[in-house]
């Protein structure tokens, strides 16, 4: 199908810049843990990355890659509950992408509590699996909402490890590997493993990725992320996201 | 051999203030809330408890029943956030010993192999130690001299878990995608509950795949068989969570069926399921 060259949304770029986070991941296991990152997963699968193993979010192992948002039973090609995915995480072939209520400039994540641990502002998850994640494998993060409240200075429950604090036995296998946000792409190659520019989405000023960063944000030479090409469109709008669940987590 | 069916009523009994109670399921999946709400019922108190959180601890936690939890997360699946949880966390302060999922693992095995710890790698320079500070790390006797996390075993007074079939011998068989963690809550207690959806002659038990059954009644002190024990949470595939009722509660502080749920009979939260789903 050809299209015309529509307008491509501001979450059919975080999709495309999720799906990127994968190349080269080859035959690991992928645990995207929201909508967009999700379809990223998916997108890099059926397009760049083919070995991707891909999980349905309970034990099942998908053997073929489903329709978002449709009541199906997609065919399964292996088991792994989540007692497995513990011995997996520790073997290390997964790269996982998780949200984060807050993340500094070395990467620490929070998903734990906001404000004091004793008595809390505001309870989150708990830290659930992301101190094991971040320091047994990749892990990247995907925040739809970049503002200074997630993008902090020091975030205040340090669940997933960050750089300044993955030395010793925290740091031999410990890859935090990028950020994506519904502003642009970053990495934590900036001095001392700081948080660094990759791109800013189309249409994004940097300035306004300055001034939604609650920390001096590492900048030297960045690009525009690339808008998913024609096929990975296509794809996205008819085989992935039918029913546009994409624009739910990231408004156009 | 024995039989051990029992009565909710009669598990809620064998609890005694202060003691740890492991409950088994994930988040908000097999649950046994029939036996939950038979504690909620119960006059004990100041309970340690030990969960992959789901609604379970949100209400033990409304009842003023845990004294310290044990945990790794609290979340409804569909609803993000339980209501209940946060409410003793940010209103009440609950004291809680917050550790990484694969941790609790680790410390649910080491119990169940009496053993006083397992080192893992999890929770090194997270602030999971700072937050639980009894936590010590162990270095590697070898030559890589690593230094690791060591979790204590997860000792449990009583464990509670809900399983799809079982006979009323303690032997039990989940039928679900999923075990979740409910053999290793069994083997890391002392007394040890299974409600199940349906009570079944050994027989018919062993019909089936052999490695779905789960527990065996080593394992076991009493059976309950309790059908849809585990509403509103999941319990495939005899059922789906019930998310219209899981709506109500997580509703609950502000749709004033809170007192119901929390301290109403048995007979309030039939009524209340007839009502909202």
């Amino acid at each position: 199908m050809t299209a015309a060259k529509t307008t491509v949304s501001r979450a059919e770029i975080c999709v495309g810049a999720c799906a990127e986070l994968f190349r080269g991941d080859g035959e690991i296991l992928v645990s995207p843990m929201s909508t967009v990152a999700l379809i990223g997963a998916r997108l890099a699968k059926l397009t760049f990355e083919p070995d991707l193993l891909l999980t349905d979010g309970e034990a099942g192992l998908l053997a073929e890659v489903p329709v978002l948002g449709e009541q199906s039973e997609p065919a399964r090609e292996g088991w792994l509950p989540f007692r497995r995915v513990f011995e997996l995480l520790a073997h290390g072939r997964r790269h996982v992408v998780m949200g984060a209520n807050q993340v500094d400039q070395y990467g620490n994540q929070n998903i734990s509590a906001i404000g004091e641990h004793s008595r809390p502002d505001r309870q989150l998850l708990g830290v659930r699996g992301s101190p094991g994640n971040t320091v047994n494998h990749r892990t990247s993060y995907w925040v739809p909402k970049h503002s200074p409240r997630s993008f902090v200075e020091a975030v205040d429950v340090v669940a997933g490890v960050g750089y300044d604090r993955a030395t010793g036995s925290a740091g031999r296998f410990h890859d935090v590997y990028r950020v994506v946000s519904n502003l642009g792409v970053f990495d934590f190659d900036g001095p001392q493993h700081r948080m660094r520019l990759v791109s800013a989405h189309p249409g994004v000023e940097l300035e306004e990725i300055t001034e939604a960063t609650g920390f001096p944000l590492h900048i030297g030479e960045f690009h525009t992320t690339p808008e998913p090409g024609q096929e990975a469109l296509e794809l996205i709008r008819t085989r992935l996201d039918p029913k546009n669940l994409r624009d739910r987590e990231v408004r156009a | 051999m024995r039989d051990k069916q029992c009565t909710a009523e009669e598990v809620a009994a064998e609890l005694r203030d202060g003691m740890t109670l492991g409950i088994g399921g994930w988040g908000s999946r097999r649950k046994p809330m029939a036996l939950v709400r038979a504690i909620l019922r119960s006059p004990v108190k100041n309970l340690r408890v030990v969960s992959y959180g789901g609604p379970d601890v949100g209400l033990l936690c409304a009842a003023g029943k845990v004294r310290e939890l044990v945990f790794g997360f609290v979340t409804l699946d569909s609803i993000p956030y339980d209501p209940l949880f946060r409410k003793a966390r940010e209103q009440e302060g609950l004291a809680v010993r917050e550790w990484d999922e694969g941790m609790f693992y680790a410390g649910l095995q080491a119990a169940a192999q009496r053993l006083p710890f397992l080192p893992i790698r999890a929770g090194l320079g997270s602030d999971v130690p700072r937050n639980d500070p009894a936590l010590r790390t162990v270095r590697s006797p070898y030559g890589d001299g690593e230094e690791l996390l060591a979790v204590p075993a997860l000792e449990l007074d009583v464990a509670l878990v809900h399983l799809n079939r079982a006979d009323k011998h303690g032997n039990a068989r989940y039928l679900g995608p999923d075990p979740y963690f409910d053999d290793l809550f069994c083997l890391a207690a002392k007394k040890r509950f299974v409600s199940c959806e349906r009570l079944v002659s050994t027989a018919e038990l062993a019909e089936g795949a052999p490695q779905t059954l789960l527990c065996n009644r080593t394992m076991v002190d009493g059976v309950v068989e309790i059908p849809r024990g585990a509403h509103f949470t999941s319990c495939a595939p005899d059922y789906g969570r019930d998310e219209k009722f899981q709506r109500a509660y997580a509703d609950a502080p502000q749709n004033g069926l809170l007192s119901r749920l929390v301290s109403g009979s048995e007979q309030d939260y039939q009524a209340v399921v007839q009502e909202v789903s």
